[in-house]
């Protein structure tokens, strides 16, 4: 049994280490200039998010808030398509059109990370109740942020979620921050978990710097949700580095931030690895690893083509549908169609 | 099957059993849509014939139906949400604007959002500023939305058939004011594709342009104005997009005048786009400035006295024609308010 647990939790620890060094060059990117601007979100300090994306099966599908990087990679995203969508290449998931904050998948379940705080939960709403309607075996996990615990559309989705019985999961990322107003500076009641029992739902906070105690959370929630008892889960953790990446931080103070810090969910997993017997070495290698992949997808990323500019008129309308009439065209019609 | 004489609303009821008897992934969802019937009875009995399954009575939660809607589309069904107002937009704009709209672009066109949003719209029931209004400018702002707001009892139908059939979200507006208006149905046969205009009423002197029902005060205003001499073409543009500015050009270029009529107020309503593109495309095929009939710049008041006052009708409509083709002075112009 405890091999077994080694096991998870290794396999745990490299979907963490995957994520924080995607997001480090993420930021890497946008240090060198290659990013599409600097709304670049990173979710640095809570990478146990994985251990709700490892309890999902592969027909589950999901959507996530602007700070959505870890969460994509944890559920399979190729880390070079994802870094070339976020450096607006033709070869990003979205077709450069999307970007970091617009990212998805349809093929990995991914039914879009969403740029409006709580603007995406109602979708994972309205996916469950598509499942439920076909009688498909599927879960939808919306993912946000403690911003978002803020937000109306989220309490209307957990009314609709407990009325109709559907299988969706209700995760807030707690880092501490919205953009740059801490959670005890925006909410009356810090107990989220009591918000989501009051509409019916199965509502659990679970410390977010320990991956196992996620994962085991969201594998009992997921598992209810997939019986038509949908839950809400609360992952509580910090943000290590500002809102976006122009964010220095102001608003908190260095010793704040050296304790947010100091409870990192990777150092944590990682030493329990070893205190169960786990190799450092080996542990060393697999983070080299993981960062050689990573120096791998980022090159590629920036070695990538920008998408020809026509292509900018396609994707607003299915392809067989009306287009938009670009700009330049309309002022030919208008003068040629007037001259003299 | 032949046409018959039917209702604006009988019309809508039966697009909507047609349509779902065609597509079993068609749900409607949305207040009162279910037990109720719908608050102007358009889904009225739906739940008998398809279950609450199919017909699905809300919570008052605008943004949260209409987001349910969006995720629902992307996974497989093709949900119509009823917002019961138009007036209640603001409260989904997100879902609409940013959500519906821009899920297939923002993903690469990888995924589109089949979903109609039906509402209605427009004064005629005292309904007062809130429950009053015609908002249809802050969705064809948005790319991404289709617009389509019938005038007729044939384009009630068809153009929510043609709707429940396009892979990208429709807005449908209907307008409160019509729905007890009968004309022909013909199931079978729809007036025209979807997104082409109609010349309604053919005319050599000015083009009328009107959608909604505006159409129907403009073929009465073109009746005015053929008593008193004066040939007015009505256009019916049934869909604001796409929007066939090809026929309205097509027409004005052979009257040489235009009046564009919406129940919306004036500035930076659908009537400034209108008029920007009649400018535009018949530039030089004009003897006359385009002339906005538009709603007042006012709140929609409650008193059926101001409220008529507050929208345009035939009567104005026929005296802007008049005054544009014959130079007939309108009532209005001895008031003192002209200038």
């Amino acid at each position: 049994m405890k091999a077994n647990n080694n096991q998870l939790l290794h396999a745990l620890y490299r979907d963490m280490r995957r994520i924080r060094s995607l997001e480090e060059r993420v930021s890497e990117m946008f240090v060198r200039s290659e990013s599409a601007g600097s709304m670049l979100h990173l979710s640095i300090g809570e990478e146990s998010v994985a251990g709700i994306c490892r309890a999902m099966e592969a027909k589950d599908s999901f959507t996530t808030h602007h700070r959505g990087h870890g969460i994509f990679v944890a559920r399979g995203a190729e880390p070079a398509r994802m870094l070339a969508e976020i450096a607006g290449k033709a070869d990003g998931y979205c077709r450069g059109k999307g970007g970091s904050m617009h990212i998805a998948d349809m093929g990995l379940g991914h039914l879009g990370a969403n740029a409006i705080v709580g603007g995406g939960i109602s979708h994972a709403v309205g996916a469950a109740l598509a499942y439920k309607r076909k009688k498909q075996p599927r879960v939808s996990v919306a993912f946000y942020g403690d911003g978002a615990m803020q937000q109306g559309i989220l309490y209307e989705s957990m009314n609709l979620a407990a009325l109709w019985g559907l299988p969706v999961l209700f995760v807030c990322i707690n880092n501490q921050y919205g953009m740059g107003t801490r959670v005890d500076r925006a909410a009356a009641n810090l107990a989220f978990d009591e918000r989501a029992r009051a509409f019916g739902l199965q509502g659990e906070i679970v410390d977010g710097t320990d991956v196992e105690a996620v994962h085991e959370a969201a594998e009992r929630m997921i598992a209810a949700a997939r019986a038509g008892k949908p839950g809400f889960l609360c992952l509580t953790c910090y943000r290590f580095h500002g809102h976006a990446r122009m964010d220095k931080s102001p608003y908190r103070d260095a010793d704040e931030e050296a304790q947010g810090r100091a409870r990192d969910p990777l150092k944590i997993a990682r030493d329990r690895l070893v205190e169960r017997g786990g190799n450092a070495a080996a542990l060393d290698q697999l983070d080299a690893e993981i960062a050689a992949e990573m120096d791998t997808a980022l090159e590629s990323a920036i070695a990538a083509h920008m998408p020809d500019v026509s292509t900018m008129f396609e994707d607003v309308y299915a392809p067989d549908q009306p287009k938009p009439v670009p700009l330049r065209a309309r002022l030919s019609v208008i003068l040629s169609e007037n001259s003299r | 099957m032949s046409a018959i004489e039917t209702t604006y609303r009988e019309a809508l009821r039966q697009a909507l059993i047609d349509a779902m008897l065609a597509d079993p992934e068609i749900v409607v969802m949305g207040e009162e849509v279910g037990l109720y019937g719908g608050a102007y009875g358009v889904t009225k009995g739906l739940i008998d014939q398809f279950g609450p399954d199919r017909i699905m009575d809300t919570p008052i939660s605008e943004a949260g139906i209409v987001g349910a809607a969006v995720g629902a589309a992307m996974s497989g069904l093709r949900p119509v949400a009823e917002l019961m107002y138009v007036d209640f937009v603001g409260l989904v704009m997100d879902q609409l604007a940013n959500q519906a709209a821009k899920i297939r672009y923002m993903f690469g066109g990888q995924i589109g959002v089949p979903m109609v949003l039906r509402s209605q719209g427009g004064t005629g029931r005292s309904g007062a500023a809130q429950h009053s209004q015609s908002l249809e400018a802050w969705m064809t702002h948005i790319p991404g939305l289709r617009v389509a707001m019938p005038g007729t009892v044939n384009d009630a139908y068809h153009l929510l058939r043609q709707a429940l059939t396009l892979p990208d979200p429709v807005v449908f507006l209907e307008h409160k004011g019509l729905y007890v208006q009968k004309g022909m149905l013909d199931v079978a046969v729809p007036d025209a594709p979807w997104g082409k205009a109609l010349v309604r009423q053919p005319g050599k002197d000015v083009t009328i342009v009107a959608y909604s029902k505006m159409v129907m005060e403009s073929l009465v205003a073109a009746d005015m104005l053929m008593a008193q001499g004066v040939s007015a073409e009505v256009i019916d543009l049934r869909t604001l997009n796409p929007l066939d500015d090809a026929t309205i050009a097509q027409s004005v270029r052979r009257t040489h005048r235009a009046i564009v009529v919406t129940e919306a107020h004036q500035t930076a309503g659908f009537s400034a786009e209108l008029s920007a593109r009649i400018h535009e495309l018949c530039f030089d095929h004009l003897e006359e400035p385009v002339a906005r009939v538009a709603g007042e710049d006012i709140p929609i008041p409650v008193s059926p006295a101001l409220e008529r006052g507050a929208v345009p009708d035939a009567q104005l409509i026929a005296e802007t024609g008049l005054w544009l083709v014959k130079r007939q002075a309108p009532s209005w112009a001895d008031s003192g308010t002209d200038s």
